[in-house]
């Protein structure tokens, strides 16, 4: 047996974020405070103020303006961070573009919060799903350790020459944000030979001078977008790769997704974020019913991991998607569009219904959860879908 | 093999394989090597015998695209978008737009 010597810590997900920023050597923060992740910034700026961290922290006006002093900043060779949420997002939404089409691997806290209005501070997946197509790597941890693991683990992704693309890690507002959980964390050697001082290949230099951001052309552009598009798909590898290295070190176990108890399921849930950890302690209650129930916990939304999915669901008969956000107007909410574009694409007849849950940072029980299970045995069973999408707990 | 500029050396348009990151321009001043001429709908002519070299169009021309001669000016075609100023500047009109015929 393998005991790892770990140091334990109290941490809220905010703090286990911005202590595991402290181990990765960051350079410069720029971020600007927002409910539900102020303390994630606020924590780092108290390291800064205390000497324990060498960074600059930028303080700035909004969240545009931080997202550009990333840029600027990662572009310059820096290791960079920021933090952000809802609204703040969203403003920073044109940037997030930049950041990643001009290839900068700047990691970024996502306390996943809803969006105005009406106004709500409270947990849900709005703001990032909002943000989807923005060509972002984006990680969803299912409790504090995993935002711990995943904030050392995207510095690690980001910065590989083979990838060079900016990095969220998602934890859901409150539920994670502001709950103390025991943190098993790295010793700050460890974390530095797992992560070594970024090397970048190309940076903007008065000495050596290049152009960042220039216009491209309708003859140029395609090509330049695709070979974005095309190394945020290669990405999952270069994931995959270094997930292994930091379960060498941790003891602890990633990859793209986590199947639980998928073996021989014949229905089940897939989710992303904390909601997982409650269905997986449903579906184990299930299981000990003799009912035959499993869970697909996505870690990694974008690059959507297809095969891995396909492979994780094996032979279910009955699928339940459970989105935090609304598509407005869409056949399906984003989760479960892509959930089944895949299916379509592998050619894998499974029935799969929607549910819409938790909107504004509403609790999504065990029961519900036990609900929906029991309905998509029963789909598993008939082979008869009753309706494609459904709403959670939402009163008429 | 990512080259610097857009351009491989048969002037042939590269692939998105071997284009630098992010639209990264590797070579300081390549904008140079971006010939703007093929924007122009209409083509300014100068008659040479009319232009009494006040260098009005010399001054007006937003691109610079006017060459200074000794006695008289000429177009540099390469960068002339043919906006049509020099035409509309030039108080003795010895300057006429022909519609381009790519």
């Amino acid at each position: 047996m393998v005991i790892f010597m770990a140091k334990v810590m109290g941490l809220t997900g905010n703090e286990a974020i911005a202590y595991a920023v402290k181990q990765c050597n960051v350079d410069v923060v720029a971020a600007y405070p927002i409910t539900p992740q102020t303390v994630m910034v606020e924590v780092i700026s108290e390291y800064i103020y205390n000497g324990e961290m060498d960074a600059e922290f930028i303080c700035v006006e909004s969240e545009h303006s931080a997202m550009s002093a990333c840029i600027g900043a990662s572009l310059a060779g820096a290791r960079v961070f920021t933090g952000t949420a809802s609204q703040g997002l969203a403003l920073m939404h044109e940037m997030l573009y930049i950041a990643s089409g001009l290839r900068c691997p700047i990691v970024m806290g996502v306390a996943n919060r809803a969006l105005s209005a009406p106004l709500n501070i409270h947990g849900d997946h709005s703001d990032m799903m909002g943000s989807r197509d923005c060509g972002w790597i984006q990680i969803y941890a299912e409790n504090v350790q995993e935002a711990y693991d995943w904030t050392i683990q995207a510095f690690k992704i980001a910065e590989d020459p083979r990838v060079l693309l900016p990095v969220s890690v998602n934890i859901d507002g409150f539920i994670l944000s502001h709950c103390v959980e025991n943190v098993f964390v790295l010793e700050d050697d460890v974390v530095a030979r797992f992560l070594p001082p970024r090397k970048p290949l190309i940076t903007i230099d008065p000495t050596n001078p290049i152009t960042v951001g220039a216009m491209c052309l309708p003859d140029y552009y395609f090509e330049v977008k695709f070979q974005q598009f095309q190394t945020l798909n290669e990405s999952l590898k270069v994931i995959r790769e270094v997930t292994k290295e930091y379960e060498s070190l941790s003891g602890r176990k990633y990859d793209v997704l986590e199947a639980y108890a998928m073996e021989d399921a014949e229905a089940a849930i897939l989710c992303i974020g904390s909601t997982a950890g409650t269905a997986k302690e449903v579906a184990k209650g299930l299981r000990r019913e003799g009912k035959k129930v499993g869970v697909v916990k996505l870690w990694v939304y974008r690059p959507f991991p297809q095969e891995d999915l396909i492979k994780a669901l094996g032979d279910v008969k009955a699928l339940a998607v459970l989105d935090r956000a609304f598509s407005f107007g869409a056949p399906f909410n984003a989760l479960c569009s892509d959930v089944i574009s895949t299916l379509y694409k592998y050619r894998k007849d499974i029935r799969v219904f929607n549910c819409v849950y938790g909107l504004g940072g509403r609790d999504i029980t065990p029961m519900e959860i036990r609900g929906i299970f029991e309905e998509t045995l029963e789909i598993a069973d008939t082979g008869r879908l009753k309706e494609y999408v459904r709403f959670i707990g939402v009163r008429e | 093999m990512r080259r610097l500029s857009g351009l491989s050396e048969t002037g042939r348009k590269m692939g998105w394989k071997e284009l630098p990151i992010g639209g990264y321009l590797l070579e300081p001043g390549s904008s140079m090597k971006y010939k703007t001429g093929d924007w122009r709908a209409f083509r300014p002519i100068i008659d040479q015998k009319k232009c009494v070299n006040c260098l009005l169009c010399w001054i007006y021309c937003p691109d610079g695209a006017i060459i200074r001669l000794e006695k008289n000016v000429d177009v540099n075609y390469d960068y002339c978008k043919g906006c049509g100023i020099c035409a509309n500047e030039c108080p003795v009109k010895c300057i006429s737009m022909v519609e381009e015929k790519w």
